[in-house]
């Protein structure tokens, strides 16, 4: 039964490369655009910090402020 | 005109139905690989090879569907002078570009034991390779050029030019003698798939489309956020 699931009449060796190279190339492009979301999020924050407050009441204004504020916490989750 | 396109509304949607998305997209990748691998019968020719189809045809389909996306939003871009298309656009390309490479990659590999070779300049492979070109020439051009302006009106004039090419891959392997196969699946005619394979084959394109939302998401939220960066410079 194993040796059927992973032979495949000899086919496996092609199924399960095709297979894996999906699933790797998902997981490579996830993690690349998890990991610029992340980078971008930090920025913010850190830009956002080091506002004075006259500037930082103009910021917190706008709503996608809020949203990415909230999206960073969540992440860090 | 557009006036709808509200970058913080929108924002707030797409920040929150990441997750939504991720999870449903782990959830019907996990049934059609259990479909694919599994559960669907193997072909009374290609015997359990035919498995690869359940990556390579969606992986063809959804490359070649966001490239046509990409295409309507270039000309938007054009028409409407409206610059907010540009942003979907790019956020599209990268899983776009994936899946076309998945697509050629996995084909090769389903090439050596149905036709004996792992590569062969037929029609349809070749103007699926030069598709991932401009779909290639699109990112890096991004990547090139810094003036704003000068990089959306060249990516957005790749992916118009690159749309010539599509009626090309769809017609291919009707109007060249090819060794790709014809059509299996015709919207105006019955379709020579069986259900048992059909249904799979179905169930992991929604899964690819999923997953191609996603990264959508994941990078138009990213594009947002880096203007966003730029207007905190400028308070």
């Amino acid at each position: 039964m194993i040796n059927e699931i992973f032979l495949m009449n000899g086919y496996g060796p092609y199924v399960w490369s095709a297979f894996i190279f999906t699933l790797v190339s998902f997981a490579s492009l996830y993690l690349l655009t998890k990991l610029q979301l992340l980078k971008e999020q930090k920025k913010y924050i850190s830009k956002f910090g080091s506002l004075s407050k006259t500037k930082i009441v103009v910021a917190r204004e706008q709503k996608i402020h809020k949203e990415i504020l909230l999206n960073s916490v969540i992440t860090k989750i | 005109m557009f006036n709808f396109f509200n970058l913080g509304k929108v924002f707030e949607v797409t920040s929150r139905s990441i997750k939504y998305v991720f999870i449903l997209f782990i959830i019907v990748l996990t049934i059609g690989l259990t479909e694919a691998l599994f559960l669907s019968p193997e072909d009374y020719k290609q015997s359990h090879s035919v498995r690869i189809m359940y990556v390579h045809v969606p992986a063809a389909w959804i490359a070649l569907g966001i490239f046509s996306m990409m295409t309507f939003l270039s000309v938007g871009t054009f028409v409407f002078k409206n610059k907010k298309f540009f942003l979907i656009s790019k956020s599209l390309a990268p899983s776009g570009f994936i899946f076309n490479i998945i697509a050629l990659v996995t084909g090769s590999i389903w090439g050596k034991p149905t036709w004996g070779t792992w590569w062969a300049w037929d029609a349809r492979i070749t103007s699926m390779l030069i598709l991932a070109l401009f779909y290639f020439m699109y990112l890096l051009s991004w990547r090139i050029i810094e003036n704003k302006n000068s990089v959306i009106k060249i990516s957005s004039l790749i992916v118009i030019i690159g749309a010539i090419n599509i009626p090309i891959i769809k017609f291919s392997v009707n109007w060249w003698n090819t060794l790709h196969q014809g059509p299996s699946l015709k919207i105006m005619s019955e379709t020579t798939i069986h259900s048992s394979m059909l249904i799979p084959l179905g169930i992991m394109t929604a899964a690819f489309a999923l997953f191609s939302l996603l990264i959508f998401l994941m990078k138009f939220n990213t594009e947002v956020i880096r203007i966003k960066n730029k207007g905190l410079d400028r308070l």
